[in-house]
């Protein structure tokens, strides 16, 4: 670190800003708060990030910088000006006059970043809770008086470098807590149950070698029972509910052998200890909704994750449109308020919410994530605009469309819904198990009570107790954590790699995959486009064309910028929209941009997008550009052929660049000119042939084929509807993840096999021994916990070992 | 063979005691956040509320 990269307070240590392994930036040429790249001698990157750290220091929380780790897969704390929100629609008041107000926060890092806030909003006057969960990634305010203060809350954390997004799923929220809450109170009244009956269970069993007299051990029996059935009503109750709701609509699942079985077996247990018998299964019952309840805990960890992922990715997403009222002011609202006819305004550098014709302005649209086109397109009055497209010029004005079904994003709906529907559900592999086993238990036990009764001429009492004990047997505790636990492990390890699973049914369908399509233009194309090499070129034009474009959002000029790297920018730049950035020096004019404004029209067409420089006195100079494809997108396409899979590509662009991607990343199999409905046809046939598709897209077009296809993937960079229809999000610039997740999740099957296997062989043992009337409760009850504790076991095996993230 | 009942009776309440503070965490929200809890143990100052 040079010195003159050093800011001014004591608080900043030798150990600050330490980005992790694989940023690839030396500390001395990022910025001081974000840890962005910025010119060698300069400590920010911009002036918010200054302002953020100035505050930082001001409030005395300088440790914050020393203590914090950057991920690099996160989007950096830079402070944006980002659109405001109308707050007041998502604040509650409770009936108290406390105000809350729930919000999706972004650019969270580690837990720093949670201290960081919480100290700053605790700082502000009034606000009596402000606390990060950073489990869901959400920050909850209460404070009591005016609603508007939340405005100041917001903007002192916004100040910081975060985003922060109103919530409003907070009620679907709150009712799935309370399952989870009501799982965990649940289970821990079973652990307690099976802790204390279990004692008493060992006193019996010793006691049938020392000699134990009847009546001590019938006070052992009745002291299990007054804890074990209050237990087994409280804690059974999941299973009970979930039992009558399938008997209700005539089919049966899991639990209603689990809750035959328990039920049967406490009464059948209960009625024992009235007799003063020798035989009860109080701990075996107990023991056994335990560990069921384990499983249940870790299915809803792993559905619960994915929901909430889902639901923070549609949080992010939401975006509110600028409503020009008719009598010239403007009101911010949600999308969907909007009516057909309203007339919206588009800031530069923002999205646009709706589908509409431009009414005043001209300005370039980046419409890469709706059409795949890498090239901005020039829109002025009359040009129709489509919902996803950002704004790289000036303020637009635009008259919302009629929202019929001609629209783009309607016709891509309306594609994703049939396909969904074609899709059918999927089926757990637990649920296909279950379907089988519950009449098969149920046989056994009616099988060996007959046996045991009518032939064999045992009594009643006897015959049912061994009946008992074949369901206690094959109770499916083994068989219930068998594919949760896997679930849990895999999910978290990828999850910790930035890829986000969706669905929790995603682990299951990406194990069978061997097929992957591939699209081209975002997916196995970087996003930004890369500078061909031209030796003839002078090398003092790269730079100063590069501290032009530093001050412009425009794609080709971030392209170039990435060529060249960080360099300062230069000042004083202005830029004409639709044309090309111009610098005024002492010297004349140097400018930047399309041919017509700066370059040599007489010079040949590159092929591809170009920019030109011109200098005062100096010839034009061409930079030309082509797509390349993502730094790992050869290797990952590779690996997947090594593994066994077709790889396919199949794209909306010209036959020319596809075949050339295609050329270069070794995939023989490549079309080109495929619209949507051509690539939902081309998955649709290829399942047709019974096989597995795993569809990576990015763009708006390619969203019918996500929901079409098996399981489907989509960057971080996507447009919104397609991250909302893939199955499988994955963060940062490599491809890898689509590998990698593969390979976990066909690890992951595996493990869930041999744990459904294992769970399978121990029943396969222990029934025969159960009909034969072999099994003593101490048995059961070791059979049963050493079968759960082996799956468990098992399951680790299912983590993800591939090192490096992502 | 009195001492046995006094014994149910301390495990009993032992266990009792677990339980009922194990459900009093779960109530006032203090597994909502495992990875935040993991977080916060390493930061001195804790959040003024």
């Amino acid at each position: 670190m040079t010195p003159g990269a050093l800011p001014r307070t004591t608080e900043w240590g030798p150990g600050a800003c330490r980005p992790l392994a694989g940023a690839g930036q030396s500390p001395a040429a990022s910025c001081t708060h974000c840890g962005l790249p910025v010119a060698t001698g300069t400590s920010f990157c911009c002036p918010g990030c200054a302002a953020a750290y100035d505050t930082i220091q001001h409030l005395g929380l300088g440790r914050y910088y020393a203590q914090r780790l950057l991920d690099p897969a996160m989007r950096a704390p830079r402070p944006e000006s980002a659109g405001r929100w109308d707050l007041a629609r998502h604040i509650h008041t409770q009936p108290d006059g406390t105000n809350t107000l729930t919000l999706a926060l972004d650019g969270l890092q580690c837990g720093a970043c949670v201290w960081l806030i919480e100290q700053v909003l605790a700082r502000e006057p009034g606000l009596s809770q402000g606390r990060v969960n950073m489990t869901t990634r959400r920050l909850r305010l209460a404070w009591r008086g005016a609603s508007e203060q939340a405005e100041r809350y917001v903007a002192a954390v916004e100040r910081l470098g975060y985003r922060l997004v109103p919530f409003d799923a907070a009620a679907l929220a709150a009712a799935d807590d309370r399952t989870g809450r009501a799982l965990l109170r649940a289970l821990a009244v079973a652990g307690f149950a099976s802790a204390n009956v279990m004692t008493n269970s060992f006193a019996v069993w010793a006691g049938f070698a020392e000699g134990m007299g009847p009546a001590t051990r019938s006070l052992l029996y009745w002291v299990s029972a007054l804890i074990a059935m209050p237990a087994v009503a409280y804690a059974g109750r999941p299973f009970f509910r979930s039992a009558l709701v399938a008997l209700r609509a005539g089919h049966t699942n899991m639990d209603v052998p689990v809750s035959i079985g328990v039920l049967l077996v406490t009464a059948m247990s209960l009625w024992e200890t009235l007799q003063g018998g020798r035989h009860t299964y109080f701990d075996s019952v107990v023991t056994l909704l335990f560990f069921l309840l384990i499983g249940r805990v870790l299915d809803h960890r792993a559905r619960g994750a994915a929901r909430a992922t889902a639901q923070q990715l549609l949080a992010l997403r939401a975006t509110e449109v600028s409503v020009l009222q008719p009598d010239g002011s403007v009101r911010r609202g949600p999308q969907e308020s909007v009516a057909p006819g309203a007339r919206v305004l588009v800031g530069m550098g923002e999205r646009i919410g709706v589908d509409g014709v431009v009414e005043r302005g001209s300005a370039p649209l980046d419409a890469s994530l709706v059409t795949g086109e890498s090239l901005p397109v020039q829109a002025g009055p009359g040009t129709p605009v489509f919902a996803g497209t950002l704004n790289l010029g000036e303020t637009l004005l635009l008259r919302c469309s009629a929202t019929g079904a001609a629209t783009l994003l309607a016709e891509c709906v309306r594609l994703i819904e049939a396909a969904e529907a074609r899709r059918g559900r999927y089926v757990v592999l637990a649920d296909k198990v279950a379907r089988l086993y519950a009449p098969v238990v149920h046989l056994c036990a009616a099988a060996s009570f007959a046996w045991w009764w009518g032939v064999q001429g045992a009594p009643v009492g006897e015959a049912l107790l061994i009946a008992c004990a074949v369901l206690i047997i094959t109770c499916p505790c083994a068989l219930s954590l068998a594919v949760p636990a896997v679930q849990v492990i895999a999910t978290g390890d990828l999850l910790r790699r930035g890829i986000l699973l969706k669905s929790a049914t995603a682990l299951e369908r990406l194990a069978k995959v061997d097929t992957v399509v591939f699209d081209k233009t975002g997916t196995l194309t970087e996003p930004t486009l890369a500078l061909v090499d031209d030796p003839g070129r002078d090398p003092g034009a790269l730079a100063v064309a590069a501290s032009l474009a530093a001050s412009s959002r425009h794609p080709l000029s971030r392209s170039l910028l990435a060529a060249t790297g960080p360099v300062p920018a230069a000042s004083d730049v202005e830029e004409r929209p639709g044309q090309g950035l111009l610098c005024r020096t002492k010297a004349g004019e140097i400018r930047l941009g399309a041919r017509g404004f700066a370059g040599d029209p007489a010079a040949p067409a590159t092929g591809g997008p170009e920019l030109w420089l011109a200098r005062p006195g100096r010839p034009a100079v061409v930079f030309a550009f082509q797509e390349r494809p993502r730094v790992d997108a050869a290797t990952t396409v590779a690996g997947l052929r090594r593994a066994g899979l077709r790889v396919l590509l199949a794209s909306g662009d010209r036959m020319a660049p596809v075949g050339r991607v295609a050329a270069a990343l070794g995939i023989d199999d490549w079309r080109a000119e495929v619209g949507p409905t051509g690539k939902v046809a081309l998955i649709e046939s290829l399942r047709a042939q019974g096989r597995g598709v795993l569809m990576v897209g990015d763009g708006l077009n390619d969203a019918p084929s996500l929901a079409a296809a098996s399981v489907s993937m989509s960057p971080a960079s996507a447009a919104d509807i397609s991250q909302t229809v893939a199955d499988v999000v994955f963060q940062g610039r490599a491809l890898a993840p689509v590998g990698m997740v593969l390979r976990a999740a066909r690890r992951a099957g595996a493990v869930m096999r041999q744990n459904l296997a294992l769970s399978l062989l121990y029943n396969a043992v222990m029934l025969p021994l159960a009909m034969a009337g072999q099994v003593t409760p101490w048995l059961a009850a070791a059979a049963m916990s050493g079968s759960s504790l082996l799956v468990i076991a098992n399951s680790f095996r299912a983590r993800v070992r591939e090192g490096g993230a992502a | 063979m009195t001492i046995m009942l006094y014994l149910i009776g301390v495990s009993l309440v032992m266990g009792g005691i677990g339980l009922v503070f194990f459900l009093w965490c779960l109530r006032s929200g203090q597994y909502d956040d495992m990875e935040g809890a993991a977080n916060r143990i390493l930061f001195d100052d804790p959040p003024a509320e």
